[in-house]
């Protein structure tokens, strides 16, 4: 329901300032081509999008995610040391991360989903301070080929779609410890 | 030479062969997760072409130029080119009304200007911040999420800010 009323917001607001800045007809032909270019860009980035699917199906395939999760649970057990000490949450949790890093988003939600109604049992409706970094995580992207993007750009006619890749994983590494700070600094304020 | 020229070449290769390394039917595999990719096309699509008719609208109407003039003082202080303004405000609320504002911005600005850059590493730096932890908490059966909102708030602003710094030290 939220998306009904945001949409209906961006749309009053363009009618509302287009007939004050006298704009009015500029509107109306850009909601046309507004419509005509999502279709476009939809189109245009089809290939890159089918293509990087498919190269991520292959490393599900052949065993990647498993070996990244077996590398992060050292990082994860120092991270989330409560909740780690059981090995089904520990085994989700992994997963979870190396899914994200993977891009795998529709793999990654459900075992982030299942860690989280582990770390949530007995705790009354509260949320832990591991089950609020496991959150922060999630909510902070950390993948390492952000395709949907490349598409876009791609479609756009970028020289090189994928030339952004360090500047991606450089903000999120920032912004992941931010997160992770932050969460660290409000458990402090915010004790129950 | 740019480095990351090699990247996607050699990312094909690799990807085939330690597949077949490990017995998998890569082709196969590959046109699996091809076929799954449209999927994931066919249901952003009408999503967005509703966003983008609307993010198309704002644009023309002179809003998001008032938006990004009224936040400029502050953006700047941030070192984030106030022309993202309106992609800050979606970015945590709707991943379709994101792309739909990422990739007018991109569109107007050119993919490889400082701008269109900018909002690229933006849109893959950051998440669906709310959907998440409604997604999370909800199936968790948790209702007092204390600290969480602030603090993956302060990691999304955090990461804008990055992503505009990224790219003014890379590029």
């Amino acid at each position: 329901m939220a998306m009904a009323w945001i949409w209906t917001g961006m749309v009053v607001l363009s009618v509302v300032f287009g007939i004050a800045n006298g704009s009015i007809g500029a509107v109306g032909s850009a909601a046309m081509e507004g419509a005509a270019a999502a279709v476009e860009l939809c189109l245009k980035m089809a290939g890159i999008m089918c293509l990087w699917n498919g190269v991520m199906s292959i490393m599900k395939a052949s065993g990647l995610m498993d070996g990244l999760s077996r590398l992060f649970r050292p990082l994860l057990s120092r991270l989330l040391p409560r909740a780690c000490r059981d090995p089904e949450t520990l085994a989700a949790l992994s997963g979870n991360v190396s899914a994200n890093l993977l891009g795998l988003g529709n793999a990654a939600t459900p075992l982030g989903v299942q860690a989280a109604c582990r770390m949530a049992k007995g705790c009354g409706g509260w949320a832990s301070d591991e089950l609020c970094t496991l959150v922060v995580l999630n909510t902070a992207s950390i993948q390492l080929l952000p395709t949907t993007v490349a598409g876009v750009r791609s479609a756009l006619g970028a020289q090189n779609a994928f030339d952004i890749l360090p500047a991606v994983w450089m903000a999120s590494i920032l912004s992941v410890i931010t997160g992770l700070l932050a969460a660290r600094l409000f458990s402090r304020l915010w004790r129950r | 030479m740019d480095y990351s020229a090699y990247l996607v070449p050699l990312l094909l290769a690799f990807t085939a062969l330690f597949g077949l390394g490990k017995r998998v039917d890569v082709y196969s595999a590959l046109t699996r997760g091809a076929e799954e990719g449209l999927t994931i096309l066919l249901r952003i699509l009408p999503a967005l072409v509703g966003l983008m008719t609307a993010v198309y609208m704002l644009r023309a109407s002179g809003a998001m130029e008032l938006l990004g003039g009224l936040l400029e003082p502050l953006l700047i202080r941030l070192g984030i080119p106030p022309e993202t303004a309106a992609l800050l405000f979606i970015r945590p609320v709707s991943g379709s009304g994101a792309l739909a504002i990422g990739s007018e911005l991109m569109a107007a600005h050119g993919p490889d200007s400082y701008v269109g850059r900018v909002a690229a590493v933006m849109l893959g730096s950051t998440e669906t911040t709310f959907y998440t932890i409604a997604v999370y908490f909800g199936s968790a059966g948790v209702h007092k999420t204390r600290y969480a909102i602030p603090a993956a708030l302060a990691a999304d602003l955090a990461g804008f800010a990055a992503a505009a710094f990224a790219v003014r030290l890379l590029f």
